[in-house]
């Protein structure tokens, strides 16, 4: 069920990633998940498929298409594997700040394997001691002849260790934001070392590693976009996109949740009749299903905004400037805020509908759980969001 | 080298299917119709001698308008061309008219191979392809489960119940393939996107210089008399388990009885 009217193209192109998800993903998930396996594999299919290519400007060789189909096929895969579907929107938040922010030369150089899904992207941005402070990070880069040296250590990078191209922040100025500038390091890069995975409560076939920088040449020609001091812009530019996708992936994830809760409910049998047909458990179905809606629409009403933004723009990369960049920032974190909450609240009623199995790990609710929480904490708490989005009201008010 | 993927629109597998009772054929407005779940394997096998030989690929099917959405899904893979034949003159046909319309189409083609899939979902006659075959005078690779094309000589492994022989012929040729040939990938969405702007040629009978009496339910050489709906499934046998172990041998007996093991 879902309210938002699909054109025919787009309806073919999602079935086929439903098909992909339902068929080749869901089914290994579970067995990823225990195994804490990251299946670069299913990744090296989504790229086959066009996934990484999809919301790229036909200019770095990308498939042009909306932010809103985008978010639809997040939200297909995150169905069938969370851990798949944040990780491509990870990818794609890593193409987009590389694709939108660098020179002619680093975009002809270091883009295309990106957006063909040959590479895989990750982003830098948090430390053991700048989380939310995202500005105050302590990573520092100084320039030495045609390098600069990087030493220090980011926390919380998704794909750490298994990606082959990250977007570092470190700073090479003053203290706060505008001393702040982003590199581009790869995997092999001299002087970077990966720490094990963190050992997480869920999402383990989706790797969190720590990067250790120790005097780690970079070439110059990786800073990102040629000039110091950008960073932090880059940094908060490629949230809005961030958290739209995570947002799509929360989506993603309640609607699993429901279908299992649904599923089980009309099956299983208690005082003679489906446990589906009692009041109590047909109120939790029907509140779970109203806010995964609800947060689907929010969700995709903010991508057609910048849909819309973009398009004005003559396909700008980014909405900068446009009269309606400052909703599109708004609606964003309204939309991480209220698509991840619906998931907590959505995998934990799951559970409750499935009872004593759903606390079993025969049955995928338990790990949706543990997975759900994960969501209101990365690309920004939602109490960050819930500042975003009060700041910006303070302001309109004014 | 030059491939044609002669595909069908077939009614939904997963559908049920409904006669309508006065022509005896598939009434297709009835259920949704697709493109012909084998032809997933003849595509994908014309996909791979694309990547490995550069061949240029022509979907064509024989069908109404509606069978347009049908050659669009075939290009999705990324085929090259697409070639439709319509003509209200052809409806109803059987087999072998069916295989007449195709073979004048590829008379007027320029082609190497041609790729059919094995059975359809919808009639499973088996019939077309050697039909094809037949009427151009070209070698007919039946049952294919293994193809390699060197120069202008093709190779095939044709399945049977005790194995495979392998056949060789040159080209051109026709060949209809089993499922077990190949894993069929999805279309990309670059492909999907694309399969809009591909060429897209249609011909009517009269193009192809067949005359409207040779296909068609007048000519069929295969005549429906009647149809009846599949009898209701028959009730399994129930083998209870009441501890003693008598249920196990209960099991291996039936297993013996029906040839199973």
């Amino acid at each position: 069920m879902s309210l938002h009217p699909l054109s025919s193209e787009e309806a073919e192109l999602l079935a086929v990633v439903r098909d992909l998800g339902q068929t080749r993903i869901a089914p290994r998930a579970a067995d990823d998940e225990a195994a804490a396996r990251f299946p670069r594999e299913v990744f090296d299919e989504l790229a086959n498929l066009g996934l990484t290519w999809l919301p790229f400007p036909a200019e770095v060789g990308g498939g042009d298409g909306s932010v809103r189909l985008s978010l639809l096929v997040l939200e297909e895969l995150a169905r069938a594997s969370l851990a798949v579907g944040m990780g491509l929107s990870v990818h794609h938040l890593a193409t987009w700040a590389i694709t939108t922010f660098a020179t002619p030369e680093q975009r002809a150089r270091l883009v295309p394997e990106l957006v063909a899904g040959r590479l895989l992207g990750a982003y830098a941005l948090s430390e053991p001691a700048a989380g939310s402070d995202a500005a105050a990070l302590a990573t520092r880069a100084h320039r030495d002849g045609d390098t600069y040296r990087l030493t220090g250590t980011k926390a919380w990078v998704t794909h750490g260790g298994v990606a082959d191209r990250y977007v570092v922040m470190a700073r090479t100025g003053d203290e706060g934001a505008r001393g702040i500038s982003a590199f581009i390091v790869d995997a092999d890069q001299p002087g970077l070392e990966v720490a094990p995975p963190e050992r997480k409560m869920g999402l383990a076939a989706s790797p969190t590693a720590q990067l250790h920088l120790d005097d780690a040449p970079v070439p110059a020609d990786r800073l990102l976009g040629g000039a110091e001091g950008r960073g932090f812009a880059i940094a908060m530019a490629a949230l809005d996109g961030g958290r739209l996708g995570i947002a799509a992936c929360a989506v993603g994830l309640a609607q699993a949740a429901l279908d299992q809760a649904t599923a089980y409910a009309a099956d299983r049998e208690q005082f003679g009749r489906p446990i589906a047909d009692f009041q109590g458990v047909g109120f939790l179905l029907a509140d779970m299903a109203t806010r995964t809606e609800a947060a689907r629409q929010l969700t995709l009403a903010a991508a057609q905004l910048r849909d819309r933004a973009t398009r004005d723009g003559s396909r700008a990369p980014t909405v900068d400037g446009h009269p309606d960049a400052r909703a599109i920032t708004r609606a964003a974190a309204m939309s991480k805020l209220t698509a991840t909450d619906a998931a907590m609240q959505t995998t934990s009623e799951a559970v409750q509908v499935l009872g004593g199995v759903g606390y079993t790990r025969d049955f995928p609710v338990e790990r949706y759980l543990r997975e759900a929480k994960v969501l209101q904490i990365l690309e920004g708490t939602n109490q960050i969001q819930r500042l975003v989005i009060a700041r910006h009201l303070a302001t309109d008010a004014r | 080298m030059k491939v044609v993927v002669p595909v069908k629109r077939t009614p939904d597998t997963a559908g049920e299917k409904v006669i309508d009772a006065d022509s005896l054929t598939v009434d297709r407005e009835a259920g949704e119709s697709v493109l012909c779940p084998v032809n997933e394997f003849s595509i994908e096998e014309a996909v791979r001698l694309k990547e490995k030989h550069g061949a240029e690929v022509t979907v064509l099917v024989v069908g109404p308008e509606e069978a347009q959405p049908t050659v669009r899904k075939a290009l999705s893979y990324g085929l090259d061309a697409g070639l439709q034949i319509t003509d209200e003159a052809i409806a109803g046909s059987d087999a072998l008219g069916t295989a007449r319309v195709i073979a004048a189409a590829l008379e007027a083609t320029e082609f190497d191979l041609v790729v059919f899939g094995g059975q359809s979902t919808d009639a499973r006659t088996s019939l077309v392809p050697a039909a094809v075959a037949e009427l151009l005078g070209l070698p007919s690779l039946t049952y294919t489960r293994y193809l390699e094309v060197d120069g202008e000589t093709i190779t095939v492994h044709r399945e049977h119940e005790e194995g495979w022989d392998v056949v060789t012929a040159s080209l051109p040729a026709v060949v209809s393939v089993v499922e077990a040939i190949n894993e069929p990938r999805y279309p990309s969405f670059k492909g999907i996107m694309a399969a809009k702007s591909k060429p897209l040629e249609t011909k009517s009978l009269a193009d192809l210089g067949v005359s409207a009496d040779e296909v068609g339910a007048g000519a069929a050489s295969a005549t429906m008399y009647e149809f009846a709906p599949r009898p209701p499934k028959e009730a399994g046998t129930v083998i209870e388990d009441d501890g003693s172990g008598a249920a196990a041998a209960q099991l291996a007996d039936w297993l013996v009885e029906k040839k199973f093991v």
